[in-house]
């Protein structure tokens, strides 16, 4: 009826398409395929599965086939809608479609397009088999795929070293996230008996708390690898070495918000694991502001975006720790609107100061790139969250939810929203404002890229309105009551957003000595956090570089060099000593063959006639 | 034993099934030691001919024995297969003869090491 | 008469296939092999295969040896060297061959099972008739088998034995 396999389908076909024929196809047909293919699954979403049926009463269920079977297990190749899905299918292929346009005229100059766009469809087929699965093994399935296209993505400039570092680190560091996600898969198979949604969510509140709050654990740990969370973060900002489209989808949009998605299609579990629940708000915290302090001393306008990206995966996870899962999807959505944007809008940015990415050697754009300068601001009004944009409606849901559950974590919360407007603005500010530092002629970007981007900028200034997240999924998570200090804490973190963009307008625009003074002021500390709190460092020395010495001692030196090679050698010299003698044998004399032969059939002969086979 | 005995069973009697076997074993050994000790090729080559005669014999033997036509076919296929490992076979001593021009076997030893 | 036939021919048999080793001259050796097929198109005749020692006649006696008698005309085989190369065989054949004889002789001796016995005439199962009949009804897939391998054959001869043309 509603086709659902249709959805993820239609970008695979691009992929097909643009994978196998792409070489020799021109770049329209390129572009036709790779946009159309996925506008034609948006189109298909928005208009035949979202608005044809009340989603929240009942859950649409679609068999495809059945994967495994084993005994009383079933894994079948299942898809599931109900209203939670329907707005990530709107998120990823709406946001989806949006940057597929935009990369055309973004990569327009770049070798490999068509295994770009080859990639790019690949990641949409994974990630929508991701949100529509109606089991974990299809979850993971799409969720390893992603991963795999974001691999592939991050290296797209393969014969850049740093590019295809990053992308090896991405995926290892997803790696033991997954591992988790697989561990906890394993324990829901050995309790439940079944990896189905609905069947588990059925048996979830009767088993034991331990059990549960295992498995959300885990879960947790897959999420924090996928989603950038303390203390798998450190995989995301180097991500920021793929294009900017790539960026702005994979790593700001869709992919990295997979395991709030993941979280709240578990919420049944969570809700019956407090503990869980606990460490989710908290790692979700801890990731917001960690971030936040980094993302103020960073040069690279896209790594600023990273680290904010981050950040606000962070309040995500806050918002589902404290139980305000609606909200943590709210605000997936818009922070897929307007981090989407800004990751877009920087890539326009790049594109008009000619690939330069340090924000010292911008400045003066908006005489230049007027029309990236207002998206831009839209995104950051968005993102600081000024009172009506998207990101006020849904950053204080989150807030409201976490003060209800624990008053230190909405203040942890505000300080880091005013931390988020600042460094943004501080962004945008120097990229927009003051004199021109870099190199060349800036020039605005074509319309492809712009149009996109002004259709983002609307939703970022009025998703709030447009999508009321809250009161969508009621059915699935029940409106909390309105509590009397709502307003008041409004207000505040209005005003902790205004002071922040106040802050750095003053730092940035009217003194801009002020930067410099506090760094020297406070020493030590700022170059601690312009390094990033020196965390790859400290991985590299904790466990990385014991690895490699381990690897290199143990596994290279003894066990490869002594054990496995000493065996393989050791049999294969004794094969040849055993051959040397044996090779007297093989003298190519036919008749001492024969020989041969014959005596052998004596010997069968003698032995089946002990045996009694003559009989 | 008595002669006239003898004559009687040689005029009337009937032969053993097993006197059969016996001829083909016989037979076989021969073209086994042909196969060993002999040096030209073709030669060798008829000792192999006589070997699959030998076993033709066994099989005619045993489908009399069990009275059944399969004996009879199993030999007309050895006699294909050995109509066409013939044309084969001596097509490729032509071969070996016309590159090393020899028929002694010792001779042909490339098949080593 | 039977035995009578049996004994004269398994004597002609033997003696010829002896010969066929002993012979020096390959020429001497196929004549001897002609005469060890005809006398066993005898034995199979008076099994009651008539079929198969008429083919055993014509195609084994008359086509392949006249193959083998082409073949040794065509190469101008002399007599065998007698230089022995090859002390190996001798040494471990001559045991090998006595085995197998022994081996053979001991166990058909003691193991072989109470077989019938064979008079001329009393089984005609092995007319042309049963045997055509079976080979085009329950053995037609290996007849039909066999012509292919037969093509085979023809081809890869052809091309084994031509000259090379450059």
């Amino acid at each position: 009826m509603f086709k659902l396999w249709l959805i993820p389908l239609l970008p695979f076909l691009g992929f097909l398409i643009n994978g196998i024929l792409g070489k020799k196809l021109p770049k329209l047909a390129i572009n036709a395929v790779a946009v159309g293919s996925v506008l034609a699954s948006f189109l298909w979403v928005a208009l035949v599965v979202g608005p044809s049926s009340d989603w929240g009463a009942h859950k649409l269920q679609a068999h495809y086939f059945t994967w495994i079977a084993s005994g009383n297990f079933h894994v079948g190749w299942d898809f599931a809608v109900d209203k939670l899905t329907i707005i990530m299918l709107m998120i990823v292929t709406g946001i989806g479609s949006l940057i597929h346009i935009y990369a055309t005229g973004y990569m327009d100059h770049e070798g490999g397009y068509y295994r770009f766009f080859a990639y790019l469809n690949l990641f949409m087929f994974f990630m929508l088999n991701l949100v529509l699965a109606a089991n974990y093994l299809i979850l993971f399935v799409g969720w390893e795929g992603v991963g795999l296209c974001s691999y592939l993505l991050i290296g797209f400039y393969f014969n850049k070293k740093s590019a295809t570092t990053a992308g090896n680190k991405a995926f290892i560091v997803n790696r033991i996230g997954d591992f988790g996600f697989a561990l906890a898969m394993f324990i829901i198979v050995i309790n439940f008996g079944t990896l189905d949604f609905t069947k588990v969510f059925a048996k979830a509140p009767g088993a034991p708390v331990e059990t549960l709050t295992a498995i959300a654990l885990l879960m947790l740990v897959g999420a924090a690898g996928k989603s950038a969370q303390i203390p798998l973060y450190v995989w995301l900002p180097d991500a920021m070495e793929g294009p900017t489209p790539v960026s702005a989808l994979i790593h700001a949009a869709t992919m990295v918000t997979a395991g709030v998605y993941m979280c709240t299609r578990s919420a049944v579990i969570f809700l019956h694991a407090p503990i869980a629940m606990e460490t989710v708000a908290i790692i979700g915290l801890a990731t917001a502001v960690f971030a936040a302090t980094i993302g103020i001393t960073q040069y690279d306008i896209k790594k600023v975006f990273a680290y904010s990206t981050v950040s606000q995966l962070g309040y995500m996870f806050l918002g589902v720790g404290v139980g305000a899962f609606s909200a943590g999807v709210w605000h997936l959505m818009t922070h897929a609107f307007f981090k989407a944007l800004l990751f877009l809008g920087a890539g326009s940015v790049i594109h008009a100061c000619h690939g330069e990415q340090d924000m010292r050697h911008m400045g003066g754009l908006k005489k230049y790139a007027p029309w990236t300068c207002i998206v831009l601001a839209c995104a950051s009004l968005a993102i600081a969250g000024f009172p009506g944009t998207s990101g006020f409606f849904s950053k204080d849901a989150i807030l409201t939810a976490a003060y209800e559950h624990a008053p230190w974590m909405f203040w942890v919360g505000v300080v880091t929203a005013g931390m988020t407007a600042f460094y943004v603005w501080r962004a945008f500010w120097m990229t927009f404002w003051g004199e021109y530092r870099g190199h060349g002629k800036p020039h605005e970007s074509p319309m492809v890229m712009l149009a996109p981007l002004m259709v983002l900028a609307v939703l970022s200034l009025g998703g709030g309105f447009l999508f009321n997240v809250p009161e969508i999924l009621k059915d699935m998570f029940p409106l909390k009551e309105e509590i009397p200090e709502e307003h008041m804490l409004m207000a505040i973190s209005v005003a902790a957003g205004l002071l922040g963009i106040g802050i750095s307008w003053y730092m940035y625009v009217v003194n801009q000595e002020l930067p410099g003074k506090i760094a020297n002021a406070f020493g030590p500390l700022y170059r601690l956090i312009n390094d990033k709190y020196r965390v790859d460092e400290a991985y590299d020395a904790a466990i990385v570089e014991p690895l490699i010495e381990g690897s290199t001692a143990i596994l290279w030196k003894t066990v490869d060099a002594g054990v496995i090679d000493g065996t393989v050698n050791g049999v294969g010299s004794q094969a040849q000593g055993i051959g040397n003698v044996l090779k007297l044998i093989q003298s190519g004399n036919i008749r001492s063959y024969a020989t041969w032969i014959v005596a052998g059939s004596v010997v069968i002969i003698i032995l089946m006639g002990i045996a009694g086979g003559v009989r | 034993m008595d002669p006239a005995q003898v004559l009687e069973t040689l005029k009337h009697g009937a032969v053993p099934t097993a006197w059969y076997l016996a001829l083909s074993a016989v037979l076989f050994v021969i073209g086994v030691a042909g196969f060993i000790l002999r040096r030209n090729i073709i030669t060798v080559f008829m000792c192999i001919e006589l070997m699959l005669n030998a076993v033709n014999l066994s099989f005619i033997a045993f489908a009399h024995e069990h009275k059944q036509v399969a004996g009879h076919l199993f030999t007309f296929f050895v006699m294909v297969v050995a109509a066409a490992e013939a044309a084969v076979g001596l097509a490729i001593i032509l071969t070996v003869f016309r590159n090393r021009s020899t028929l002694n076997i010792d001779e042909i030893e490339s098949l080593k090491n | 008469m039977d035995p009578l036939f049996f004994l004269l021919f398994a004597f002609i048999a033997v003696a010829c296939g002896v010969n066929v080793v002993l012979q020096k001259h390959p020429i001497s050796s196929a004549l001897s092999l002609v005469a060890v097929m005809a006398s066993l198109a005898v034995l199979y005749l008076l099994q009651g295969a008539e079929f198969i020692a008429m083919a055993q006649m014509i195609v084994y006696a008359g086509a392949i040896m006249v193959l083998f008698i082409f073949v040794i005309m065509l190469l101008n085989a002399g007599t065998e060297e007698t230089k022995g190369r090859s002390w190996m065989a001798l040494i471990f054949g001559v045991p090998a061959i006595i085995g197998l004889l022994g081996s053979l002789a001991y166990f058909m001796q003691t193991g072989m099972p109470k077989l019938g016995e064979v008079k001329f005439g009393d089984w005609k199962g092995g007319g042309a008739y049963e045997v055509g009949y079976a080979l085009f009804t329950q053995y037609l897939l290996p007849f039909e088998v066999t012509s292919v391998l037969i093509l085979i054959a023809i081809v890869g001869a052809i091309v084994l034995a031509r000259k090379e043309l450059d």
